[in-house]
């Protein structure tokens, strides 16, 4: 999903009190699991990647092992 | 869009970091064609317009905003900063490959065919600078030998600070060797140049086997130190070969296999949050909890955690998942957000009104597919009431339009003449869903990816194809039906079977998130293997965590503990399993995880059960504890590694024998350093930063012995003390020992887990491991929907590997137990006619989710329908002979409906 100012005012609310929001930092193969576990267990999800897309290190990769899976 | 037009236009052009600058893209760019978002970004480091103004001048250029079609590029758009209060932190920075251009002996930025690893994925890669094609950089010819060397930048204290293994350079030299020969056009020779290989995890040994005994691929043992160029460009290479000469050898490229390091930039971000480092600048963490920083509600997953290979990120992604949610459970759900869509409209005994538009996709389409004349053929199409051509279908004001003409004509099916439905079928059906439309009377023809981008040549046929593919989803259209979602009810527990260090952390995580926990016990204690060790591999004790943990599962109000029991009937699917135990208790529960472990076997070879001081495993570490005298008193200790591992019965390493091995060995020169401790292995894998117990035993003076398959050491009684004899390599001869004992690290191989399998439908490898659903993307979900599996049960590893995968077991149950429901998609198998089933259980036997079962019924034996657990592959519809079954939107009369179309319009 986009991002949705009324969602960032939201979880602005209340310091000092539990928030039900995660910041996820780095939108690889790990960041995009993380954040999808959490959004499925009733977090909203922050997913914060420097560059312009998500995929990380993984999409350079040709083949995985030791599957010889395509890593795309 | 994604259209491209504007890095088309763009006049400037840099090295794409994404082929490590071995080919270019413009300053406009999409980092690879399948990220997400796929939006151009402007290069503002790169572009032409920004650099003038960044330099204080007039900017000028501006060409992508000239020639966007549809008002996209804003060169107004400001940096803004955002405040985010959130509740817990993950960090995923990931990795840096080493860069060896500060080793001089390998002049990798000299010479111009001397390549890092990932140069080389890209080399290989269908969408790298030579397009997947084998061609080295000096002069784009095919390389007919290469050669690669290992541990270029890990495992070196002298030339690089990194003392750690990398843990995946092994594996990946392997693979891209593997892949390189399958690449070649002429006969292809692969060298890899290793100290110890390094392939620990499950499968990776077979695959180093096929390596070398399918494939030809050549492992020599050797560090190479240096490499010169030839006048042809070709390199040589000058090693000493097993027998200890030294060797030149020319090879045509070389790749040197780099490890992974943390990048600056996450040294920063470790930096801006206060998390403490360790002394390889990797986040510090414990064995016991592996995924908390230094800082209280910040974790890490990844390669910053340390270097690992994917599998085992996203299990720590899982993990940190779970430890964050663990935190925040009872503020759960109150940022959810749901989507809410107007009633639907009935539209079942409505006149057919189907509406078609064909998009254009900017150029994509158009310049090669005559859009007008497929839009004119549409209208001719039986029911067809709409037709309309678009620039760009997928755009927000499109769709806006789509919805309007929807309500304006009545339509009640769509199809969307376009792109692909993989990525822009959601969008559309969200579309029809807002304006009350079923979204499942919508249908999608592919006329870009399958047809223009690969008949650009002749936009003839293409429009022809066009003409096809839209025809066809026309007719599907009309016997497309509204389908709903398919609701079951969820009971919100889980068992976890085994109660070891991973069944234990499992319980907790699932527990301390507020969902009620089962945790079945065969033995009639907790802690597993756990309650016999006495520390990690870095050195923590055991005891106090185990203690502790075994105490928080018993007085968990959300625990119900089972010992003394084991499971003799399981049934139902996702959300709704029953079970019974063997101590005739039963109980519901909605998910299950699978911790139930492996054990060393026991061997008849060495003289183990013939002499009572040839020992395995744990023994020693019992007589470590109890009897520290007896440990002072002797001279000699041998142990001996891969004992039944990585042997034609069990062609699998147990990947933690080494670690354990060396950490007693080192526990025994601490006691008495006046011992001699003789090692005999066949590679060292110490990966990660167990490397550092390698380093620290050769420094304490416990001298390692290599030994192959083919000559494995020879244990003996003479007079009744115990003899070892080894073929020492360096030596050149054999070397007789006389220990007062030996250990054996003996192979780790599962429990019971055949029985389990069938219980649960779950599969197991070729050694009987609990089979993950895929390798690499779901490393503790089974293919069956609710039910996971956690710790030595999957594959062997140490405690803190363990209790990773025992949170990340726990993160995938959570994403179930966390929901109201089990809700699924319709497309799933649906009887078309249940009298003509007979009950013959073909397609019972074929499903590979556990979706169909056989039940007695009045009407006789008949197949039942678990949709919950199916996954609409349609393996049983194409079984069924006699067509009762059938997949919901890929029925027999659509697919017909299809065809009809094809071949008659």
């Amino acid at each position: 999903m986009r991002i949705d100012k009324e969602a960032l005012t939201e979880s602005s609310k209340g310091p000092g009190k539990k928030v039900g929001a995660v910041l996820v930092v780095g939108g690889g193969i790990v960041g995009m699991q993380a954040a999808l576990d959490l959004a499925d267990s009733g977090y909203y999800v922050h997913l914060v990647e420097r560059s312009p897309g998500l995929g990380g290190i993984m999409s350079q990769l040709d083949k995985t092992f030791p599957t010889n899976e395509c890593a795309m | 869009m994604g259209c491209g037009i504007c890095a088309a236009k763009c006049p400037k052009k840099v090295p794409d970091e994404f082929n490590l600058g071995m080919s270019k893209r413009k300053a406009v760019y999409v980092p690879f064609a399948q990220t997400v978002p796929l939006k151009y970004t402007i290069d503002r480091n790169a572009c032409l317009y920004f650099k003038a103004v960044d330099a204080g001048k007039k900017g000028k250029c501006k060409a992508c905003e000239k020639f966007c079609e549809n008002n996209a590029i804003d060169f107004d758009q400001k940096e803004e900063v955002i405040d985010l209060n959130v509740g817990s932190v993950i960090l995923a920075p990931g990795f840096q490959a080493f860069d060896p251009a500060g080793l001089e002996a390998y002049h990798y930025t000299e010479f111009k065919n001397v390549v890092t690893s990932m140069d080389f994925e890209r080399v290989l890669a269908a969408t790298g600078p030579t397009e997947g094609h084998l061609l080295r950089p000096s002069d784009n010819k095919e390389p007919g030998k290469i050669a690669w060397l290992q541990c270029v930048g890990s495992r070196d204290i002298n030339r690089c600070d990194n003392a750690y293994c990398s843990s995946v350079c092994c594996m990946y030299a392997i693979k891209e060797a593997m892949i390189a020969s399958e690449h070649s056009h002429s006969p292809f020779d692969a060298t890899i140049f290793f100290m110890d290989m390094r392939t620990y995890g499950k499968d990776f040994e077979k695959y180093y086997n096929r390596a070398k005994y399918d494939m030809g691929i050549r492992f020599i043992r050797c560090r190479v130190h240096s490499v010169e160029e030839n006048e042809d460009t070709g390199l040589k290479v000058s090693y000493v070969n097993d027998n200890g000469d030294t060797r030149d050898e020319n090879f045509d490229m070389i790749v040197l296999s780099v490890g992974l390091e943390s990048s600056a930039c996450a040294m920063d971000l470790a930096s801006k949050m206060g998390i403490e480092l360790d002394q390889y600048d990797f986040a510090k963490t414990s064995p016991f909890r592996p995924v908390a920083t230094s800082k209280s509600g910040i974790y890490v997953a990844g390669c910053f955690q340390g270097p690992k290979d994917i599998p085992y990120s996203v299990m720590e992604a899982s993990a940190a998942a779970a430890a964050a949610s663990t935190d925040l459970a009872s503020v759960r759900g109150t940022l959810k957000r749901v989507k809410e869509f107007p009633p639907e409209r009935d539209v079942s005994g409505e006149e057919i009104r189907t509406g078609v538009f064909v998009c254009n996709c900017g150029i994509n389409i158009g310049s090669v597919v005559n859009v007008p004349e497929v839009a004119e053929f549409a209208r001719t199409l039986p029911d067809v009431t709409y037709v309309q051509e678009n620039l760009f279908s997928c755009s927000q004001d499109a769709q806006d339009q789509l919805a309007g003409v929807i309500k304006e004509q009545g339509l009640n099916r769509v199809v969307v003449a376009a792109c692909s439905p993989r990525t822009h079928e959601p969008l559309f059906q969200e579309t029809m869903s807002n304006t009350g439309v079923n979204k499942h009377l919508f249908e999608m023809a592919n006329i870009r990816d399958q047809n223009s981008w690969v008949h650009g040549s002749d936009p003839e046929a293409a429009t022809q194809k066009a003409k096809d593919l839209v025809a066809m989803a026309a007719a599907k259209a009309n016997y497309r039906v509204a389908l709903e979602p398919i609701e079951v009810p969820l009971t919100k527990s889980t068992m976890v079977l085994g109660g070891g260090p991973a069944g234990m952390t499992a319980a907790l995580t699932i527990a301390d998130q507020g969902f009620k926990v089962y945790l079945v016990e065969r033995k009639e204690q907790l802690g597993g293997h756990g309650l016999k060790m006495r520390k990690t591999f870095t050195g923590e004790p055991v005891g106090p965590f185990l203690d502790e943990t075994i105490k928080r599962v018993n007085g968990h109000k959300n625990i119900e503990v089972h010992i003394g029991a084991e499971p003799v009937k399981v049934t139902g699917f996702v959300g709704n399993f029953h079970t019974s135990l063997d101590t005739g208790v039963e109980f519901d529960y909605g998910t299950a995880i699978i911790a139930t472990g492996a054990d060393s076997v026991s061997v008849d070879e060495y003289l183990y059960g013939q002499n009572p001081n040839v020992m395995k495993w744990f023994d020693l570490d019992k007589k470590i504890k109890e009897d520290p005298d007896f440990i002072r008193e002797t001279k000699c200790a041998v142990a001996i590694h891969c004992v039944g591992s990585r042997e034609p019965e069990r062609p699998y390493c147990s990947k933690i024998c080494c670690s354990h091995a060396i950490a007693s060995a080192i526990d025994l020169k601490e006691l008495n350093p006046e011992m001699n401790i003789f090692m005999l292995y066949r590679d060292i894998r110490t990966y990660g930063r167990l490397e550092e117990l390698y380093q620290k035993a050769r420094s304490m003076g416990i001298i390692f012995v290599r030994y192959d398959l083919e000559s494995k050491p020879k244990v003996e009684e003479v007079d009744g003390e115990l003899r070892v004899t080894v073929m020492d390599h360096v030596l050149g001869r054999p070397i007789l020992l006389a220990p007062d004992f030996v250990t054996l690290y003996t192979a780790i191989a599962p429990r019971g887990s055949e029985k389990l399998s069938d219980m649960f439908k779950v599969t197991l490898n070729q050694e009987k491991f609990f089979q993950e659903a895929h390798m690499k993307l779901r490393p503790v979900d089974f293919s069956t929907d609710g039910i996971f599996v956690c710790g030595i049960a999957h594959y062997p590893k140490p405690l803190d590997e363990c209790i990773t995968q025992a949170q990340a077991a726990a993160s995938r149950a959570v994403t179930i137990l966390a929901q109201e429901k089990v809700v699924i998609e319709p497309i799933v198998a649906a009887f078309v006619e249940r009298d003509a089933c007979r009950g013959c259980g073909l397609c019972v036997a074929l499903c590979p989710y556990g979706a169909l079962e056989i039940e007695d019924t009045t009407e006789g034996r008949k197949v039942k329908l678990i949709s919950a657990s199916c996954k609409g592959c349609g393996i049983c519809a194409a079984t069924c002979y006699r067509h009762a079954i059938s997949i919901n939107a890929f029925t027999d009369t659509q697919i017909e409906a299809q065809m009809h179309a094809l071949l008659h319009h």
